[in-house]
Formats: structure tokens, sequence, C-alpha cells
């Protein structure tokens, strides 16, 4: 608004809306760390606590998450339908590990089984999103961007429906195989479950980034992202790479279907909304596009309620989804783009 | 400079491409032979671009045929072209811009196993470009338009082309460069590649050119050796501002 020359010597106009922005933005910053302090003054233990369970919540948010950064970057497409193949990938493996091979309780076997089972989550996980974007986006690449979306939105729906007619319209508990016990540490009661969420969930999350990192793939796949045309003159594959993408998206997606249901114990049919939404917004938090932005997002949303459910001092479970989407609000206000994404100039 | 007597290695006949209703090059016919500089020249909208899309498979012809060392390739896709030794610098560059120079001439070679001639082909595009040397671990975006030229250029060059196809080299660049880019096109040719270059800058173009095409509205309107074109009135007239 103010036209300052750069570059003369005068002194720069700052607006006053910029600056109450910036004060407020402060002010806020105060208050989220003093709530958080008190809590932690309050009792340590706790505090602690409430931490790992929020970060075990995160890690599956974020291998969701990660499924709608990478196709968002790569198509720009946001794909309402990759929360309800989550859910299908949780479907399946409670249909596997649980029902077919009968893993129900905690055993050298059944953990071995687990692995086994987690493997073919990820596959199917893969190989569904792979046949969802052959079937019902790629022929509408280069249509306006509202088709695919609204195909997209479908397509959550015909994966709904398909869930439905697999498990039916009541919750299903899974009894499952990781041991119920805890582990102590300082007053600090960790769930073996949740060891194994970690154990499982972070060298799936490395192994995904180093892949789009440092592999001639991922490189492809950046390539992809920022020009096709470009890209087909390097000798990429277009189509090739964009069904890689969704390979790995639904991979991910598999590895969180099952460690859901394997620690939260219950799969139904409509799971994927819910989750789809905080993945999502886990996506756009971190900066969609960016595989580092979704992944701290969906950590960061995990903590979020984990806080506002766990701490004694604080609005309680039932401020748990507003408390979220406030942040989310408010990040948007001071950072448009997400906490890792760029501005928007960047995509031309 | 006059046609050469070799081989030929590309081979466009008749060829017309559009975009929906608007058809952008009419019947057009054209020849590189091996070791040549061919020049295409003509004016904005002469379709000059919309050729060579198309013979780098990002565009299917309407009609026509493109032939390369013998071998049909009208019709398939763009990264199989490339495997058969056809590397483009595209018009506008191009370049990935977030990523870094280094990252952007490994792409260049994304098709290539051979991992020594690799380096080796690294080596000769930054003797070529010392500049790109300087910059290897920037950000492409953040570079000026000149060295974001010479990375496109280097950049096909990198995937090893027996044509390299030049789309609009010198466009936006200080004088200074465009006459750097011009040098730097010959001393490419001599080290063994065929160029075929699409140029607004005629008169450069036509000088470096063995053989020229000159475009106009999507029909071919002359064609002849590119130092007679460079000298003939009727182009200076139309194509070389007087």
């Amino acid at each position: 608004m103010t036209s300052v020359a750069s570059g003369i010597a005068r002194k720069k106009k700052v607006p006053l809306s910029a600056i109450l922005l910036r004060l407020s933005s402060f002010l806020i910053m105060g208050v989220a760390v003093y709530w958080l302090g008190i809590n932690f003054a309050h009792s340590p233990q706790e505090f602690a606590q409430v931490t790992i369970n929020g970060l075990n919540n995160g890690l599956l948010y974020a291998l969701i998450a990660l499924g709608y950064t990478l196709v968002y970057g790569i198509i720009e497409l946001i794909n309402f339908a990759h929360g309800d193949l989550f859910m299908l990938t949780s479907v399946f493996s409670f249909a596997v590990l649980t029902e077919l091979l009968g893993a129900q309780s905690p055993s050298g076997k059944n953990y071995a089984l687990l692995l086994v089972v987690l493997l073919f989550t990820m596959a199917f996980g893969a190989t569904l999103n792979v046949t969802i974007e052959r079937l019902a986006y790629r022929r509408l690449r280069d249509a306006p961007k509202l088709a695919p979306l609204i195909t997209a939105v479908g397509m959550s729906f015909v994966l709904q429906w398909i869930g439905l007619k697999w498990i039916g319209s009541v919750p299903v508990n899974v009894n499952t195989v990781l041991p119920s016990g805890k582990y102590h540490i300082g007053g600090v009661e960790i769930a073996y479950k949740t060891f194994a969420v970690f154990l499982i969930t972070v060298p799936v999350l490395i192994i995904l980034a180093f892949v789009v990192d440092k592999t001639r793939r991922g490189r492809a796949m950046r390539a992809t992202a920022q020009d096709k045309d470009a890209s087909r003159l390097m000798g990429i594959d277009v189509n090739k790479t964009i069904s890689f993408t969704f390979a790995i998206a639904g991979a991910a997606a598999g590895a969180a279907g099952i460690m859901w249901a394997q620690t939260i114990g219950t799969v139904a049919y409509n799971l994927g909304f819910q989750l789809g939404l905080i993945a999502f917004t886990s996506a756009v938090l971190g900066g969609v596009g960016n595989l580092y932005g979704a992944v701290m997002g969906g950590l960061i949303i995990g903590l979020i309620q984990a806080y506002n459910d766990g701490l004694s001092i604080g609005p309680g479970q039932r401020w748990s989804q507003s408390m979220v989407f406030t942040i989310l609000i408010l990040l948007m206000v001071y950072r448009p783009g997400g906490l890792l994404g760029e501005t928007a100039q960047e995509k031309v | 400079m006059a046609r050469l007597n070799t081989p030929v290695m590309l081979k466009i006949s008749d060829l017309t491409v559009g975009y929906g209703a608007i058809t952008a090059v009419k019947g057009l016919s054209l020849e590189v032979r091996e070791g040549e500089i061919v020049s295409v020249i003509g004016s904005n909208g002469a379709g000059k671009s919309t050729t060579l899309r198309t013979v780098s498979g990002l565009m299917k012809p309407k009609s026509g045929s493109i032939e390369f060392l013998g071998e049909k390739i009208d019709g398939i896709p763009g990264h199989e072209i490339v495997a058969k030794g056809i590397c483009q610098s595209p018009e506008g560059r191009r370049i990935f811009p977030k990523m870094t120079v280094d990252e952007n001439l490994d792409l260049g070679a994304y098709l290539r196993k051979d991992g020594a001639a690799v380096k080796e082909a690294r080596e000769r595009v930054l003797e070529l470009f010392p500049r790109l040397r300087e910059r290897i671990n920037q950000k492409a975006g953040t570079m000026s338009g000149g060295e974001q030229q010479m990375l496109a250029v280097g950049r096909a060059l990198m995937g090893n082309p027996k044509l390299l196809v030049l789309d609009e080299p010198s466009m936006g660049l200080a004088p200074v460069l465009v006459d750097l880019i011009f040098e730097t096109i010959e001393t490419i040719r001599k080290s063994g590649v065929t160029i075929l270059l699409v140029e607004q800058n005629a008169l450069a173009a036509l000088r470096i050119a063995d053989y020229a095409y000159v475009l106009e509205s999507g029909n071919l309107k002359l064609e002849g050796d590119g130092s007679k074109l460079a000298d003939d009135p009727a182009i200076a007239q139309a194509y070389l501002g007087g």
C-alpha cells in the first residue's frame, strides 16, 4: 500500500496494521507458552505423558498427511479420497491379520505376522491408490481443476461404500497383537503400543523422505511437480512418476491404517472422514506440498489435541477440534503458506 | 555457409500441428543433416516453437511425419524421444527453479546410466559455461536470465544429444550474452552435435546456420543457405529490421 521506493535513504513507513499483526502474534505465542508452562510446572510427569500420547497420534496423522501433500505437490489435486483410502487399509489389515490369520493376542509369532501384514497393507494401499489415479484422475489431468476435485469427492464415497459393504455400519473392535503393558520411567507411563507406533512409523517416514529426497525416482517426482513438460524433455516418464507418487502416498496410508487398527482398536467405515480432515489440516498447517511440513503439521496437531485433552489446566476434550482449527486459522493469518510452505508466488 | 553433404538426420514431412481449432503449423517440410546448424526464423506466432514441441513429442501432429535417423518418431511420447538422442532447451528456459544448478544438470542426464561419461559431460558443460560452476549449489530460480539460459542449454547437453534443439536461446538476454550464446552454439557444433535452432534474432541465427527456413503464420515461406538468406534484401526488410 505504501509506495516505499527501496534503496532511497528515507525512513520506511511501516503500516500500523503490520505492527498490530506482529504484536498480536507475540501475544498469542506468549499465551500458548504460558499455558504450557503452568501445566509443566503443575506436573512435569503429566506433561511428559501427554506429550508422548500426542506424538503417538501425531505420527499416524503425519503418515496420512504425507499422502495429501505428495499428491497435491505433484498434480495440485486435493485428493479427498485419501482419508477413505486410509480407512480401507485399516479394514484390510483387520480382515487379513485379525480375521484371516487369527492373530488376536500378543505372541512372538503374531509380532512377525504383524510385520508381514504391515508390508501387505502398505502394498494394498499403494496398489489401490495407483488404481484410483489411473481410473479417476489421469484422464482429467488437463481438465479444469474443479473436475478432478469433484471426482475425488466421488471416489471418497465409493471407498466409503466399499468399507461399509466390507465390515458393515457398526464400528468393529480389533483384538490387538500388541502387548497391553506399560513401561515406567520416572513416573511416566509409556504403553508398549506407543513404542510399536514409534518403531514402525518413524522408519517408514525416514525411508519415504529418503526416497523423495535422495533417489533418482524422487528427483523425477520433484521435477515433475515443478514442470511437467520440462520433465518430459529430460526423459522423465511423467505418468509413471505420478503413479509412483500415488503408490508412496498409498503405502504411507497403509502403514498408518494397520497401526491405527492395532493401537486404537476399532475400525469403522467412516473413519476416513475424521482422520482425513485432520491429516489434510496437518498438510495445510505444514505447508501443502512440503513433505517435512506434513510431518511437522501432523505432530503439531497430535500435540495440540493431546495437550488440550490431557493437561489438567486447560479447556478439555470437548474443545479439541475447536482448538486445532483455531490454531490452524491463526497460523494461516500469520503464515498463509503454512509453516514450511513457500509464499504463493512460486507456482507458476 | 551452405548445406552439408551428409546424411539426413531429421526429416519433417508435410507436418500439420494445431491447438484445438487453431492450426499453428501447416504442411511444413524441413530437413536437418548430420553436423549442420539449421535455423528456423520467423516472427511471433509463425509456428516455430510448435514445430520444436512436436519434434520433442510434447505435441502430437494432426498429419505429416517426423523421421529421426530413418525412424518414424511422430506420436511417440516425449520421454522416449529423449532416449533416441534429441534433447531440447525449450522456449522460456524451463529450468527447475527450486532445484540447484547441480540437480538441474543431473536431471539432464536422467536417462543415462554410464556414470563416468555423465561426469565427463558435466565437466564439458561447466567448461563451456564457467559461470555455472560458480553457481553450482545455487537454486536455479535465483539466477539471472542469462545464467538460466546457460543452464537450460547445459542441461540439454547433459543428455548427450545427437540433435540439440534450441528454442530461442537468446531471448531476453543482454547483447554481450547473446554473442556468447551464439559463439557457444558454434563451439557445440564443432564438438560433433547437430543443431536445430529457432530464433527471433534472425540475423545472428542466419549467420551461423548452414541452412535456414523462414516461417510465416505456419507456412514455409523461404528456405536456403544461411549466408544467402542473411544477404537477401527481402529477408532483411521483413525480419532483420531493414
